[in-house]
């Protein structure tokens, strides 16, 4: 029997250290693990922390080009089955890290691939940025982002259980990834490393 | 192998002193370089093409058509003439006229550009970029190989029974390089026609390079112009040097941090590391450049930037002695020897006009000019 192996590549935002984002993210990531292996599907997953790849992602926006760690991550994940894309929430959106790491990742590069996105912030009242700034993002760059986003206010982390407390959204949320995870299937390699090109006489025709 | 020099033509304040040349002063001192090129001995000087400041070579042929007057050896080029948005006809005469006056020391780098503007600015839309290239370039060489064309395309008037004058210096095109940094439509545009490839080089690591040389090198085979080694490849380069490194680091610091494109950003030190930037002894640069053919093969032209970032004129000039007599004359010796036999040197005017089986400029020998058919010349 064969197995099925995806990838999966966390994307945190956080700041601080501990960071609550960070920990959003540890637990979006335990629970996309556990559904995906209920569904007998095996996992690698790459967490990537945002502030250590700052200053190459600003570089990156000077240059055009990024440099070998940076590079590293963007390949990952360009090629991951599965992305979470956990943010804080700044001034009434994503922090400018977030955004400008996906200013940097080619724009057709996670197209088709799964998102599951999660915030947090200090008060409630920031939750609906998740769907009027980052679903957007994630639309412009044609992925598919799960119905489920994962908001963690302050106060989430000290409330108990209810019928949607944060453990049931993160819970509801790590299954609708896990479907679209096990799902996904990697594109066609392009003609070149560098990209599709398309042969010079079809270019010519017509000229 | 041929060395030389390009230049962006950009406007820039020395960092060092707060002084921002003039217009007037940055066109002086490109004649100068270019005068100081083949003065130290390199094979190619060659000049962008921008329509925006802070840059001044808005007119490419003027400049180069100035230097050819003053010059008697070096090969003059363009780095990169906007085959999308200039009017290919335009370009066939320009040049051509160049071509002439220039004796056959001439050949062109076609380049998209990149200042989106631009576009507009001459009616263009930059989304069709490679299919202005692609269309543009086609016309060119037709209008430099047919004497009469009947032309039909998507982005300019049609022609019917144009000729493009004055006809290539001895029947015989210049040679063409295609410039990209990241198309490979564009390397595979050069394959197609069995043209040279350059790759800036500067900006960006090697490792995409070598990508796209060797995707070059592939595409040149499959069309049957010769085995992939034999494919005509040129690299930019950028360089600042004095006696030890130390020095060299010190003096372009202030210079670095400052530049355009990439200032403001990674260290010298990472930036270095990266990219074929080498602040240093000649040695430096020597061992550094050495590495290239490791890198992309063996190659015809390498290029260096020299004059960029408000570097001032003095200071330029000095770079082009270490590089013409220091830098150049080991690479040159390095290269040549390891480079097999079968592997061709660029195309010149000469060679081009010996493997078309000689001159033909059609005005000088032929009975009629066979371009009108008659001849103003009375027969007797």
């Amino acid at each position: 029997m064969t197995t099925t192996t995806r990838t999966i590549v966390a994307v945190t935002a956080g700041l601080s250290q501990p960071s609550s984002t960070r920990l959003l993210t540890d637990r979006l990531v335990a629970d996309a693990v556990t559904e995906l292996t209920t569904r007998g599907v095996q996992t690698e997953v790459q967490v990537v922390e945002l502030r250590d790849l700052a200053h190459e992602i600003m570089d990156t926006m000077l240059t055009g080009f990024p440099p070998p760690r940076l590079r590293a991550v963007i390949d990952a994940v360009t090629a991951a089955d599965g992305i979470i894309a956990v943010t804080p929430i700044f001034t009434a959106s994503y922090s400018g890290l977030f955004k400008s790491f996906f200013d940097v990742v080619d724009s057709t590069a996670i197209t088709g691939v799964p998102v599951l996105m999660g915030a947090t912030a200090g008060s409630p009242r920031h939750s609906l940025a998740l769907e009027h700034e980052l679903r957007p993002m994630f639309s412009y760059l044609r992925a598919i982002v799960t119905p489920t986003a994962v908001f963690a206010a302050s106060t989430d982390w000290g409330s108990g259980a209810t019928t949607d407390d944060l453990a049931g959204r993160i819970r509801r949320a790590a299954t609708e990834f896990s479907a679209l995870v096990a799902a996904h299937e990697q594109p066609a390699q392009p003609t070149s490393p560098l990209g599709d090109f398309v042969p010079f006489a079809q270019q010519l025709a017509g000229k | 192998m041929q060395f030389g020099i390009f230049t962006v033509g950009d406007v820039t304040m020395d960092p060092t002193t707060g002084r921002t040349p003039t217009e007037n002063e940055r066109i002086k001192a490109t004649i100068q370089i270019a005068l100081k090129a083949e003065e130290v001995g390199l094979d190619v000087f060659a000049t962008g093409e921008h329509h925006n400041p802070p840059f001044v070579p808005s007119s490419p042929t003027t400049t180069l058509g100035y230097i050819a007057a003053k010059t008697s050896t070096i090969m003059l080029s363009t780095a990169t003439t906007l085959i999308t948005t200039n009017d290919p006809v335009k370009i066939a005469e320009d040049y051509a006229t160049l071509q002439h006056l220039a004796d056959g020391r001439l050949d062109l780098m076609m380049g998209r550009g990149n200042t989106g503007p631009v576009y507009p600015w001459f009616g263009r839309d930059i989304r069709q970029g490679i299919e202005l290239a692609v269309e543009n370039y086609a016309l060119l060489r037709r209008l430099w190989t047919e004497d009469v064309v009947d032309w039909e395309g998507q982005f300019r008037t049609p022609l019917q029974s144009f000729t493009a004058t004055p006809r290539p210096l001895d029947g015989v095109a210049p040679f063409v390089w295609h410039g990209s940094i990241r198309s490979p439509q564009i390397a595979e545009q050069a394959a197609y026609y069995g043209d040279g490839f350059f790759h800036n080089n500067i900006f960006w690591p090697i490792e995409h390079t070598r990508q796209m040389v060797s995707l070059y090198r592939q595409r040149f085979e499959h069309y049957g112009h010769g085995t992939a080694d034999q494919a005509i490849v040129g690299l930019g380069g950028q360089v600042f040097m004095r006696k030890s490194s130390q020095e060299a680091k010190r003096e372009f610091r202030p210079y670095f941090d400052n530049a355009p494109v990439y200032g403001h950003g990674p260290s010298m030190e990472d930036f270095t590391a990266q990219t074929p930037l080498t602040v240093g002894s000649p040695q430096e640069v020597i061992d550094r450049y050495a590495t290239m053919r490791d890198e992309v093969g063996d190659y015809q032209r390498q290029l260096f930037l020299m004059d960029h970032a408000g570097l001032p004129l003095k200071t330029v000039l000095e770079q082009l002695d270490l590089l013409g007599e220091e830098v150049v004359p080991v690479l040159r010796k390095e290269f040549d020897s390891k480079r097999p036999a079968h592997v061709p040197d660029a195309p010149t005017h000469a060679s081009l006009v010996a493997k078309a089986g000689g001159a033909q400029d059609s005005t000088v020998y032929a009975p009629a000019d066979d371009v009108t058919g008659a001849s103003p010349v009375a027969r007797s």
